[in-house]
């Protein structure tokens, strides 16, 4: 009788395959199952639909539809000028993650408030005041036309765009790495007598940079599928200034659901991949440093 | 010597470890210029572009019947995708961190996925699913539901795009916090109920708040996914982003910008809470 209870009981030795481990706490069935419930309805089923149409074209019909040249010009556009973005923010991003963190100055907490700001402004406010700012008669953009040169309804108006919505990526990413730095590397990287930007260069920078590639992969898969603040000030011409993603609008609104799917896949790929390079990224930080 | 005499405050411990002057100078007034000219310059436009002709005018782009619609269904929009939300981040966070299960990895994986896909990406798959040519639509027919095109298309769309919003602030706080406080509840005799509301929950206040903030503030700005899924229908399926859009295409500046500025008060806002909630996080961690 004895036996037949402590078998029953949490004591019972783990043995075999068991989904969950025996705990006292209540609730993981119910809590469990409505997280499956409420992911499989909201992301899993609409995205799987997705797969669906995808799979229904192919991957030869798909690579036809991508290499269709404004389709591809479009890709190009989108994906080059994300790129361009997220380096100039990684740059940036760097110099503003270090400075909040490493220097005492008036205005420092507002300052890093204020680069939440991305976040939290809706994307069409930041597109049309980016627009009306940087277009030939707007406070900036007066300043170039002089010069002939155009920044709004143009290619560099697009990467501005970009460049606004990614910047919080690189510096969230980076802050807490450089409030985690030990100093004691610096001091004795001093005292073996480099000079502070060998220090900067040689030591600080290295251990920054998982920190600065998973910003820069951030910022750079959020640019690609960005909308709102890019179609105000992009100026939206096929072949010179079309980004991907509204393409796909345009193409959903000519019923072609085949041509939106084929673009949607492929970006969808190209973003999961931008994800998988961080993973890598971070296993092999973890592997080179020994922490998270 | 000459370091000494250029860096006279600065004692020769600190001068080794932090940039020379003039560096800091320069890279101070980087930062200030930088987010001066790509964040703030924006902010402070938006502003201006509205109130460019008065108040009166500014005034009046809210007296519209489209306007008002507009606002009343982003409140209505944001009412119903955070508190879903708000369930789901507590359930998944719950069954995450306390306790050990196969495929937790991929989970979290999973619940992450909105964040790495297109906003236009997340329309477009509601689409598919509802739409006129989609997946659902003989059924969708055949009991005369409108999805897309209509509110619960815009609900679920606003849904998907904030999905790991709130479940993404919580795991990591519960992880840190383990099971030993639930655990002492239950061991002096609490019902799992009052486990929750009275130990549990005032444990993670601040991680949800955090969390509730961010994901309200996506909800009501949320512009490309509900593009795709709310047909424009003005005074029926327009949200306020949505009407800033219609209102700048129209050359109707003034007004788009009054409905935009309300927008980026909500922005501020939300920056402002955020920076008190993260300071009373720190204090009860300090405390």
């Amino acid at each position: 009788m004895t036996q037949t209870l402590s078998v029953e009981g949490p004591l019972r030795p783990s043995s075999g395959w068991r989904f969950v481990k025996p705990s006292v706490l209540p609730g993981f069935n119910i809590a469990f199952g409505y997280t499956l419930l409420w992911l499989g309805l909201i992301v899993l089923l609409p995205l799987a639909a997705l797969v669906l149409r995808a799979s229904g074209i192919g991957v030869s019909g798909l690579i036809a539809l991508a290499s269709e040249p404004r389709v591809a010009a479009a890709l190009k556009l989108s994906f080059g000028l994300s790129f361009l973005a997220a380096a100039v923010n990684m740059v940036f991003g760097l110099i503003v993650a270090w400075v909040l963190t490493r220097y005492r100055f008036p205005g420092r907490r507002m300052i890093d408030a204020v680069v939440d700001l991305p976040f939290a402004l809706p994307t069409a406010v930041a597109g049309i005041s980016l627009a009306s700012l940087y277009a030939p008669n707007g406070w900036v953009g007066s300043l170039f036309a002089p010069y002939d040169i155009k920044i709004a309804y143009a290619p560099p108006g697009i990467a501005i765009a970009l460049i606004f919505i990614g910047l919080p990526y690189v510096v969230r990413t980076v802050q807490p790495i450089i409030v985690d730095l030990e100093q004691d590397i610096e001091e004795a990287s001093a005292t073996l007598g480099a000079y502070r930007w060998q220090t900067l260069r040689r030591v600080i920078l290295p251990s920054l940079m998982p920190a600065l590639l998973t910003g820069f992969a951030l910022a750079f898969a959020r640019a690609v599928g960005e909308y709102g603040s890019v179609i105000f000030i992009a100026g939206n011409i096929p072949f010179v200034s079309e980004i991907a993603p509204l393409l796909i609008i345009t193409r959903l609104e000519e019923f072609d659901y085949r041509g939106a799917t084929a673009i949607a896949t492929i970006m969808l790929a190209i973003s999961f991949s931008a994800l998988f390079v961080i993973n890598l990224i971070q296993a092999w930080s973890r592997r080179r440093f020994g922490d998270a | 010597m000459r370091d000494a005499l250029s860096l006279p405050s600065t004692s020769g411990a600190g001068s080794v470890l932090t940039e020379s002057l003039r560096t800091r100078t320069v890279l101070i007034a980087i930062t200030f210029l930088f987010l001066g000219l790509f964040l703030v310059l924006p902010l402070v436009a938006v502003f201006v572009e509205a109130l460019r002709k008065g108040w009166g005018v500014f005034f009046s782009a809210f007296a519209d019947p489209d306007a008002r619609s507009a606002i009343s269904l982003t409140l209505t929009v944001a009412a119903i995708a955070v508190p879903l939300n708000l369930v789901f981040g507590v359930a998944a966070a719950w069954s995450i961190t306390k306790f050990d299960f196969r495929g937790k990895s991929l989970l979290v994986t999973l619940i992450d996925l909105p964040f790495s896909v297109s906003p236009v990406v997340s329309g477009l798959v509601y689409v598919l699913l509802f739409g006129a040519q989609g997946l659902f639509a003989p059924l969708l027919k055949a009991y005369h539901i409108e999805i897309i095109f209509a509110v619960p298309g815009i609900i679920l769309a606003t849904i998907f795009v904030t999905f790991p919003f709130i479940a993404r602030e919580l795991i990591p706080l519960m992880q840190e916090q383990g099971i030993a406080d639930e655990e002492a509840a239950l061991t002096l005799g609490a019902s799992p109920l009052r486990m929750f509301w009275t130990v549990t929950l005032p444990n993670i206040k601040w991680g949800l708040l955090y969390g509730v903030l961010l994901c309200n503030a996506r909800a009501m700005g949320e512009f490309g996914a509900v593009s795709v899924v709310s047909g424009h229908v003005r005074g029926l399926t327009n949200t306020m982003p949505l009407h800033v859009e219609i209102l700048y295409n129209e050359y109707n500046f003034v007004a788009a910008f009054a409905v935009a500025s309300l927008l980026a008060l909500l922005a501020l806002a939300t920056l402002v809470l955020k920076t008190v909630l993260e300071w009373r996080f720190d204090q009860d961690v300090a405390g």
